[in-house]
């Protein structure tokens, strides 16, 4: 029987920390939550204004302004290190944590509306994103969350929403050569990835209608809005037999009104409530969990906070114990706690050593960072994760990442438990011990099975 | 953009190889298909292809590009009185005189109008069309291509590099593997995670074929690589393409030159032709029987910017090269550069369908009949007439 303290800590945390004391029952495990809704120093208006700077000076550079290509570089150079800084802060969020569990809750939910990077801004955008639309509501109601999300502006560039405009908005009228019209891919994975899922009760006219009514959200860096009714279409559109904008011009709060009537269908509840199940317990998830997630969240109105308690108090936990391999992301926040380097450290990783550290390691165990592939996000099955080349990459990192980071390497037989607790097994415990090296022992145990699943 | 979901992330689970090595039960591979060897390097960023292969017969060129793609008078290389070869693909020259490299200087993907590297690259390596149902594409082509060839073993096609080549995504078996992953492992360590592995589905297999990987590896392959990722790139292919491997893929960036392209460009191509050179160097004979193509996800504009360079586009240039190819000579027609004949009066006009191309090469080296390709593996692609690409 693993503690309570060690099964949530490995299960639904970044693992075992020598230097933090486990939250000992779900109250404490929960409690944690509140510290990872605090947003960080980057926001989206810091954003704006560095992209405003780099659009001054490429205006500058197709005027024929050759002097201004050095500021373009160092432009670049200062938003990239931006960019770095917010993810190390990331990083080290989950490596000071009690367990982490705020933190997975926040890499969950930040999945399941996946935004990918591009340009460097949107790569800034994708940090605040994380922050802005995500952290506030992990605790809090899954519409509220839903609608940071869909409008935030990392959302509405990387889906395309700000290239859609209603045919018959003003704008389009005022302008037909233009050939403005719809663009459905935010409506459509509203419904189909953020909300009911794709198996649900809906078809393309739902899309269409509701891509009508998003029509008129759109990033601008240089206004402080995101909606713009000059591009909206008249209304009234029906999404899933409910009306809205029925009194003509688009208005910001008919898509409220659909996302909280979204976020209120039976379909969304189960749909995220196997998901939440299959991210935090097993790639086939215990039925019996998946429902007292979904009647969580009904009951509740869509009360994420809810949702948490059960998966806290979950005995399925120790049931299906090491049932799914950890992610890249969290596989190295782990390692980072269990050697015991501080969130202080991250934090100023040096350029060279992020990359050692923490980027190109991430990429080639195949999760480079937020270029999941698709806005469906990264993959949960354990077979995505344990490629040839990934684990070669998991086994670099444990032989070769803890000499970078410490000045002496623990006694590998004192760090196989402080690592794994109570719960390696037989075969590293035998193995351990056999190491020619500190390297080596240290290695083996952050590369094992055991170490690699939660 | 492009539905990007629906390239389904492929994690090649494989069974065990026949390195031989003291902790592995050696097992036989399937006998690879062939001799015929593929290759498909994606030039990320869009290369500037009228830069690239210089159209100095054209009239119009000089009025478009005051400092950019000067000719033959300017440091280029003539290939055939039309058309100059940029100094940074001089290295590739001897190809040419040997009959061994060839450019198609305006073709493109059926993408157009937004110019977005991403949606242009994926549609690039989903190789779909506009009007095809791309929500159920799920696959990049060089895998589709894989779906349909007798005898595949999960050796037959590498994904080299640490960049994801969604090219080669999909359901049937490949692998990938960065050059730079070393996995090197004292015996003691190496029999250690064997017994800490054992019994784990996933990650013994796993880690039997990343051990093989590395050890099979020449230990001095990537030494005069210098810790250039283009020829550790090419140098692992090669030695890939020498054994069992028959499709290899990876990715060149460095393409985008909006600004100060005279320079920006030069070390891109410099790259490209090194690492075409290193392929043909390591490969020895098996070059005779390989084929590779360059391609970007679009052109660029064809009038010069106000920062000496160029601007997203449409028409662009692929390279072609190998001992297998007939080449020597531009494929396809030249569009012109005059002001009607520009593409939304801006860029160059694509004459050919690039996947007409890769199609071709296909059928006549892998032996995939033109419904398959035009079907499943194109889907919605008309092949047109023979370019007669091949030797």
């Amino acid at each position: 029987m693993i503690p309570y303290d060690q099964l949530a800590a490995i299960r639904l945390g970044f693992g075992l920390s020598p230097r933090r004391r486990l939250p000992q029952d779900p109250s404490e495990l929960l409690s944690e939550i509140a510290q990872s809704t605090r947003p960080g120093d980057l926001t989206t208006d810091r954003v704006s204004a560095i992209l405003r700077e780099g659009q001054d000076i490429r205006q500058k550079l197709r005027a024929g302004d050759a002097d201004a290509r050095e500021p373009l570089q160092q432009h670049r150079r200062d938003a990239t290190r931006t960019r770095l800084r917010a993810m190390r802060e990331r990083f080290a969020r989950g490596v000071d944590a009690r367990a982490g569990f705020g933190e997975r809750l926040a890499w969950f939910w930040a999945d399941h509306f996946t935004v990918e990077g591009a340009d460097v801004y949107q790569n800034l955008l994708c940090e605040t994103f994380v922050d802005e639309a995500i952290r506030p509501h992990l605790n809090g109601r899954f519409a509220d969350m839903m609608f940071a999300a869909e409008t935030h502006p990392a959302m509405l560039r990387y889906l395309d929403q700000s290239r859609s405009v209603g045919p018959g908005s003003a704008l389009a009228q005022r302008r037909p050569k233009k050939g403005f019209g719809l663009n459905e891919n935010l409506a459509r994975e509203m419904i189909e990835l953020h909300s009911l899922g794709v198996g649900a009760d809906y078809d393309q006219r739902d899309i269409e209608q509701l891509a009508e009514l998003l029509a008129g959200l759109l990033y601008a860096p240089r206004r402080d809005r995101v909606f713009f009714p000059a591009r909206s279409e008249p209304g009234p559109e029906t999404v899933l037999g409910v009306e809205y904008g029925a009194d003509g011009q688009g208005r910001l709060q008919d898509i409220r009104a659909v996302i909280r009537d979204l976020s209120a269908h039976p379909a969304t509840g189960a749909h995220l409530a196997r998901k939440m199940a299959v991210h935090f317990v097993a790639d086939d998830p215990p039925e019996a969990l998946v429902a007292r997630l979904q009647a969580a969240f009904v009951d509740g109105g869509g009360d994420l906070g809810a949702m948490n308690r059960v998966l806290a108090e979950a005995p399925e936990l120790a049931d299906h114990m090491r049932a799914k391999m950890r992610q890249p992301f969290d596989y190295i926040v782990a390692g980072l706690r269990g050697i015991g380097v501080t969130g202080k450290r991250v934090r100023n990783l040096n350029g060279r050593m992020t990359r050692l550290v923490l980027t190109e390691p991430m990429a080639l165990m195949g999760q480079p960072w937020v270029m999941a592939g698709g806005p469906d996000g990264w993959p949960e099955e354990g077979a995505a994760w344990g490629s040839p080349q990934g684990l070669a990459a998991r086994i670099n990192w444990s032989m070769q990442v803890p000499q970078l980071l410490l000045k002496e390497l623990p006694d590998p037989r004192a760090f196989l438990p402080v690592a794994l607790g109570d719960t390696a097994s037989d075969a590293l415990r035998w193995a351990v011990p056999k190491a020619e090296s500190r390297v080596e022992g240290v290695g083996i145990v952050l590369a094992s099975g055991d170490f690699n699943r939660r | 953009m492009l539905n990007r979901r629906l390239f389904l992330r492929h994690a090649a689970l494989i069974g065990c190889s026949a390195a031989a090595h003291p902790l592995m039960t050696p097992m036989a591979f399937a006998s690879a298909p062939g001799e015929n060897r593929l290759v498909v390097i994606i030039l990320r960023g869009a290369m500037d292809g009228i830069d690239a292969f210089q159209p100095y017969g054209d009239g119009n060129l000089r009025g478009l590009r005051r400092t950019l793609s000067r000719g033959p008078d300017h440091g280029a290389l003539d290939l055939d009185g039309f058309f100059a070869l940029h100094p940074g693909l001089s290295a590739l020259m001897p190809l040419w005189n040997a009959g061994q490299l060839a450019f198609a200087p305006a073709v493109s993907t059926p993408y157009r109008d937004k110019r977005s590297h991403f949606d242009g690259q994926d549609m690039l390596e989903a190789g779909t069309g506009t009007d095809a149902a791309l929500r159920d594409q799920r696959d990049g082509w060089l895998n589709r291509m894989l779906q349909v060839m007798p005898d595949m073993t999960s050796e037959t096609a590498y994904a080299v590099g640490a960049e994801k080549m969604r090219i080669l995504d999909g359901p049937a078996d490949s692998l990938s593997w960065a050059p730079r992953s070393t996995l090197t492992l004292s015996p003691q360590a190496e029999r250690l995670l064997e017994h800490v592995y054992h019994d784990d589905p996933l990650l013994h297999p796993a880690s039997v074929q990343a051990i093989a990987i590395a050890e099979g590896l020449s230990p001095d392959l990537l030494d005069d690589a210098n810790g250039a990722e283009h020829l550790e790139l090419a140098r692992f292919t090669a030695d890939r393409l020498n054994r069992d491997t028959r499709i290899a893929t990876f990715s060149i960036s460095g393409w985008d030159t909006h600004a100060g392209q005279a320079n920006t460009l030069d070390r891109s191509l410099k790259r490209l032709a090194a690492a075409i050179v290193a392929l043909k160097d390591d490969l020895g004979r098996n070059w005779d029987t390989t084929t590779v193509m360059a391609m970007t996800e679009f052109g660029r504009t064809a009038r010069e910017n106000g920062s000496g360079g160029t601007d997203h586009g449409t028409g662009g240039a692929m390279l072609v090269a190998g001992g297998a190819i007939r080449g020597g000579r531009a494929l396809g027609a030249w569009p012109g550069l005059g002001e009607g004949d520009l593409y939304d009066g801006r860029d160059l006009m694509p004459v050919r369908d690039i996947r007409a191309y890769a199609a071709w090469a296909m059928h006549q080296k892998f032996g995939i009949d033109r419904s398959r390709l035009e079907g499943a593996i194109f889907p919605g692609l008309d092949m047109g007439p023979d370019p007669r690409l091949l030797a």
